[in-house]
């Protein structure tokens, strides 16, 4: 019998497929064409700014999309290079044709998975808990556990102008049902939006008038068990170029044209904040005499160029003059146009932190479908609900990362804590302790729990092993060695205009000035160590100060998460909270104090009389 | 649910009434299980009931008793408040009557407490109410008035919103490092702003230390030797004010022997023991005595006789206290001047002659005290500023982690690692005003506050 059902074959279904087939369970991969796995619908690239860091967090974990994209990528680069070790994220421009493929590689490989090509209609439910899924056609396949991974399928309409279509990404079917079923299982339904831009013929486009954006000139990877599968000159470069004011006279001119503007007039969905629209860029920052836009390819395999930053809802006619605009564009054939997409998610807050629904036992969520938007956030939630649908059926405790640990449990936690608005998109302001969630320091953080759940094996353990060790030698070494204060030394000091260290510094003491390098000092001494440990090594050295402080504010963090609330909890019987606080911790139902004080609309005040209140009712210390 | 506390809210033995101030949810049915009078539980809410309180058969006072039903009550509770005559024993009578009949004890600041856990006024706020009863002079009133309207949170908020502002631009930059058109906050572009932002809190700290002067008055010490007529310019200024003369413990640790007010504000005489004391002792002690009072004074008047010649010991104290404020009192005009003032090793604008037997120079006296303390400025001026010590105390932190940030800039710290800093600072001024959620602030700060309220 089929243990685990995956519905939806997007970067969640992929990631929790591969997470329990892999695990051992019998998985079933349902998707409405199976040529569209792991599709990428709209950007090109993966990874970004805290996206980066979640891809390698879902490697150090075992899970699959940072190798997948390694293998596949375009060109990859390490953005904010010059700022801090911990706002330093990968990014690289996918190949939207070898990525799938390899993906779908990938899952072939798993003797435990096996996938359909189907259209899910509705679930198996008996008394609140699901039991498998019924089919379009009226088929009905039994499970243990269902995870939704619907993306933007449920219910979905395309917008372009003053038409709407309903239909998925593509032109695809969209679910039609599924999420009324749900609305009847007692799901808060709430309709979002987003959008994509047009895809322009690479051959008409003049480059001469952009800007060259090559990736790094350095090998990079997401995963931490790949060696770079590509060369640094072999890299596609992408191209930059603005808008005019011509782009925006053609856009304020015919602004009523668009969907967003008054087009449509039953628009309900709530588009990303971060991610606007060209109309609404124009719109709201009219001082603004021009946008940035990023020509992207999009695989080595055909023409298209993904022209990001110019997303719209205007009809064709509208379009074709807003890209002819453009420098550079003159010329251009615009092969898809771009379009607004609305479709159906639930409210986050009816989740737990484990992915499952409070509503029913055995269904997980995962991805768009919880309000999130981007593949990074996607696979990240696939992979966790994966992981603890898997464990549920082991009959162990859910694996739950903590704000301080992941990106991913700052993800989660945010969508079961505090709902969301709009499309969630993941950013590094989101994170409290940032400092210690870096993409450098991902497998030190993560890999002991992709380890204790099975999907990181013994050998890739003993690796990290050798590296944390590795990591304390050299600071030992550093501690131990001084410079020697020869004549050439001095030279290059003094060249540099940094000042001369005492011959009784050691290693340690120089690397913890703000002006000196591992890479300086390599000048004069030989480090026996490798580039990942001298790496961390000095991000331990230079940034030791703000390290411990943020290890401090864990603490305390992590003080008030071991103050649990009971779930039996009854807010009503909580006498003088403010009204607002009151519905939202009923809604959200808190499992610690931490997460109340977390909650939007929930004031200290709130949370004193909640800690006096369970001091008083259950007798231990909060 | 919350238990019903009771309390004497007014102080006790002094004046023709106290008050016992009742809050809860039974705190009506107590109340009227021991009154005589309307049935209390069927009147309307603010009203004021004439009758007696009694104990089964025992009448044991006459008293006025005022009903404010929830929600619209200083605490969102029942409030009961019970007028009693004056005396000790009939208040505490009644006190004990309530106790045994289901309310509890309150705990210094319960009151307030509740107010604020109940969602009635925020943490500034609270302060403030419990800063309202200590008030004596009318700047005082004023400011904690102020307090309570929020304007102090204004303050605070306008600070921190400054710094959203930076924080978030430098998240904007981190979040999409690809884009340019964005302005780019670089350490560059950061110093005058946090150079500004230094300069901001500084203001604010140097205005609230005119706050704590209004609300803690100026500690002011009388240092001089044995027979210089300590003693008599102290009785003389206390004469003067009556009406505030006081020989209480003061709230703050030291021990306030008198209040003398200035134009509103407040000189607390500290160490007048000491002076009374040293007019008999060897001169030793009474030098060393003087010293420790002078550390922690925040004026000094140094008392010197103008029919003695200067002595070395004078000449040392003068020394000692340069670093504080002071003034230079030569006593005793009336007598023949062997003093010569030219050897005094300050600026003549701190001396001043007097004769406290023909009571010349207080007046002059209390106007250059006026002067050294801009009382006249304190006075006039909107009085919006943090005058509680833990704020002052969040304030000074935040200079000093300020003064890190320029030290990191100049260290090209990241931008990044700057960001911390700031967001830190943020946080911090956050729970000046109860925005961030501090449990141990809650703790420290309620058991402060004076019983009753």
């Amino acid at each position: 019998m089929v243990e685990i059902i995956i519905v939806g074959g997007g970067h969640a279904g992929c990631e929790a497929a591969y997470a329990s087939a892999k695990k051992g369970h019998k998985t079933l991969l349902i998707t409405s064409n199976l040529n569209n796995i792991a599709d990428m619908p709209c950007n090109p690239h993966i990874g970004g700014s805290a996206k980066g860091i979640v891809v390698r967090e879902i490697d150090a974990l075992g899970g699959i999309m940072g190798k997948v994209a390694d293998k596949t990528h375009l060109q990859i680069k390490m953005l904010n290079s010059a700022k801090g070790p911990a706002v330093q994220s990968l990014r690289a421009q996918g190949d939207k044709v070898a990525y799938p493929k390899e993906m779908m590689n990938t899952l072939k490989s798993l003797e435990n998975l096996e996938i359909k090509e189907a259209m899910v209609e509705d679930l198996i439910v008996e008394n609140q808990k699901v039991k498998g899924v019924i089919l379009e056609n009226g088929e009905k396949i039994e499970s243990k556990i269902v995870i939704l991974t619907t993306g933007t399928y449920l219910k979905a309409d395309i917008l372009v102008g003053n038409t709407r279509t309903r239909q998925g990404p593509h032109g695809e079917r969209p679910s039609l049902f599924l999420s009324d079923k749900l609305r009847n299982y007692g799901f808060q339904i709430k309709r979002l939006k987003t959008g994509t831009p047009q895809r322009i013929d690479r051959k008409t486009i003049d480059f001469s008038k952009t800007r060259v954006e090559p990736g790094d000139n350095k090998y990079l990877t997401f995963s931490f068990d790949l060696e770079p599968q590509y060369k640094i000159e072999d890299q596609i470069p992408c191209h930059l170029t603005y808008t005019t004011e011509e782009t925006h006279r053609i856009i304020r001119e015919n602004l009523n044209k668009s969907s967003m503007y008054g087009a449509l007039d039953d628009i309900e969905g709530i588009g990303p904040r971060y991610c606007p629209s060209i109309e609404d860029k124009v719109v709201r920052f009219s001082d603004k005499e021009r946008h940035q836009l990023f020509i992207e390819p999009e695989s080595r395999y055909y023409d298209d160029m993904y022209l990001q930053g110019f997303s719209t809802s205007m009809p064709p006619e509208i379009q074709e003059k807003m890209v002819h605009s453009l420098p550079g564009f003159e010329h251009a054939k615009i092969l898809k146009y771009g379009y607004a997409i609305e479709y159906d998610a639930i409210y986050p807050t009816q989740l737990k932190a484990s992915l499952e629904t409070k509503i029913l036992e055995n269904l997980f969520t995962a991805g768009q479908i919880n309000g999130t938007s981007g593949y990074e956030e996607a696979a990240c939630q696939g992979l966790m609900a994966g992981i603890n649908a898997s464990l549920k059926i082991e009959g162990k405790e859910p694996l739950v990362l903590k704000r301080n640990e992941a990106y991913i449990g700052v993800l989660i936690d945010d969508l079961i804590t505090k709902g969301i608005r709009d499309p969630y998109r993941l950013l590094t302001s989101r994170a409290e302790f940032r400092l210690l969630l870096r993409s450098d320091n991902a497998d030190q953080r993560l890999r002991k729990y992709g380890y204790e759940v099975g999907l990181i094996s013994e050998e890739q353990m003993q690796k990290l092993t050798k590296k944390e060790n590795s990591i304390q030698e050299c600071l030992e070494w550093l501690k131990e060695n001084k410079l020697k204060i020869t004549n050439d030394v001095k030279q290059v000091f003094l060249e540099k205009n940094i000042p001369l260290p005492t011959a009784t510094m050691t290693l340690e003491q120089l690397l913890k000035r703000p002006e000196i390098t591992v890479e300086f000092l390599e000048n004069f001494i030989t480090f026996p160590y490798t580039d990942e440990v001298k790496e961390q090594v000095e991000i331990y050295l230079k940034y030791e100060g703000y390290i411990q402080k943020a290890y401090k504010e864990a603490e305390k963090m992590l003080k008030l998460e071991k103050k649990q609330i009971p779930n039996d909890i009854d807010y009503d019987k909580v006498n003088n909270i403010a009204s607002e606080a009151r519905q939202k911790l009923k809604e959200v139902r808190p499992t610690t104090i931490a997460q109340a004080i977390r909650i939007s609309g929930v004031n200290p005040s709130d949370i004193s009389i909640l800690s006096v209140y369970l001091k008083k009712e259950y007798g231990k210390d909060e | 649910m919350n238990d019903t506390i009771c309390a004497i809210a007014t102080s006790q033995g002094i004046g023709s009434i106290s008050i016992i101030r009742i809050s809860g949810e039974e705190s009506i049915d107590i109340v009227n299980k021991i009154f005589k009078g309307k049935d209390l539980s069927k009147v309307d809410t603010h009203t004021i009931h004439y009758g007696h309180i009694i104990d089964g058969e025992e009448n044991i006072d006459e008293v006025l008793v005022t009903i404010m039903k929830e929600p619209r009550t200083y605490t969102k509770e029942n409030i009961v408040e019970i007028n009693t005559h004056g005396g000790i024993a009939p208040t505490n009578r009644v006190l004990e009557l309530l106790l045994e009949n289901g309310c509890r004890l309150a705990e210094p600041g319960e009151f307030t407490k509740r107010a604020f856990l109940n969602g009635r006024i925020d943490l500034l706020e609270a302060e403030a109410v419990m800063d309202m009863i200590d008030a004596k002079t009318e700047v005082q009133r004023k400011m904690a008035l102020n307090q309570i309207d929020g304007k102090t949170s204004d303050l605070i908020n306008e600070l921190r919103s400054d710094m959203v502002q930076i924080i978030s631009n430098i998240n904007v930059n981190i979040d999409y490092p690809e884009y340019d058109d964005v302005d780019i906050i670089t350490n560059d572009v950061l110093i005058p702003k946090i150079t500004k932002l230094r300069e901001r809190i500084q203001r604010i700290l140097k205005e609230s230390e005119n706050g704590k002067i209004i609300k803690d008055g100026i500690k002011t010490v009388i240092v001089g030797r044995p027979n210089v007529g300590k003693s008599s310019l102290l009785n003389a200024l206390l004469q003067e004010d009556k009406a505030i003369v006081t020989d209480i413990a003061g709230t703050t640790r030291d021990i306030v022997e008198g209040q003398i007010s200035i134009n509103g504000i407040l000189l607390n005489m500290i160490d007048t023991a000491g002076i009374r004391e040293t007019e008999d002792i060897i001169e030793a002690i009474g030098v060393e005595k003087s010293r420790k009072s002078m550390e922690e004074a925040d004026l000094i008047l140094l008392m010197i006789n103008n029919n003695e010649e200067l002595s070395e010991d004078i000449l040392d104290l003068i020394k000692e206290m340069k670093e504080k404020k002071y003034l230079v009192l030569i006593n005793k005009i009336d007598l023949e001047t062997k003093l010569d003032k030219t050897q005094l090793p300050v600026d003549s604008s701190k001396v001043i002659e007097l004769s406290i037997l023909e009571n010349k120079g207080i007046e002059e006296l209390k106007r250059k005290i006026e002067e050294l303390f801009n009382i006249h400025e304190i006075e006039t001026k909107d009085p919006t500023y943090l005058s509680n010590s833990r704020s002052i105390s969040i304030l000074k932190k935040c200079l000093k982690r300020v003064e890190e940030i320029e030290e990191s800039i100049k260290n090209n710290m990241p931008i990044d690692m700057i960001e911390l800093d700031i967001k830190n600072i943020w946080e911090e001024l956050g729970t000046i005003n109860g925005t961030t959620y501090e449990e141990e602030l809650l703790d420290e700060m309620f058991s402060r506050f004076c019983l009753g309220k």
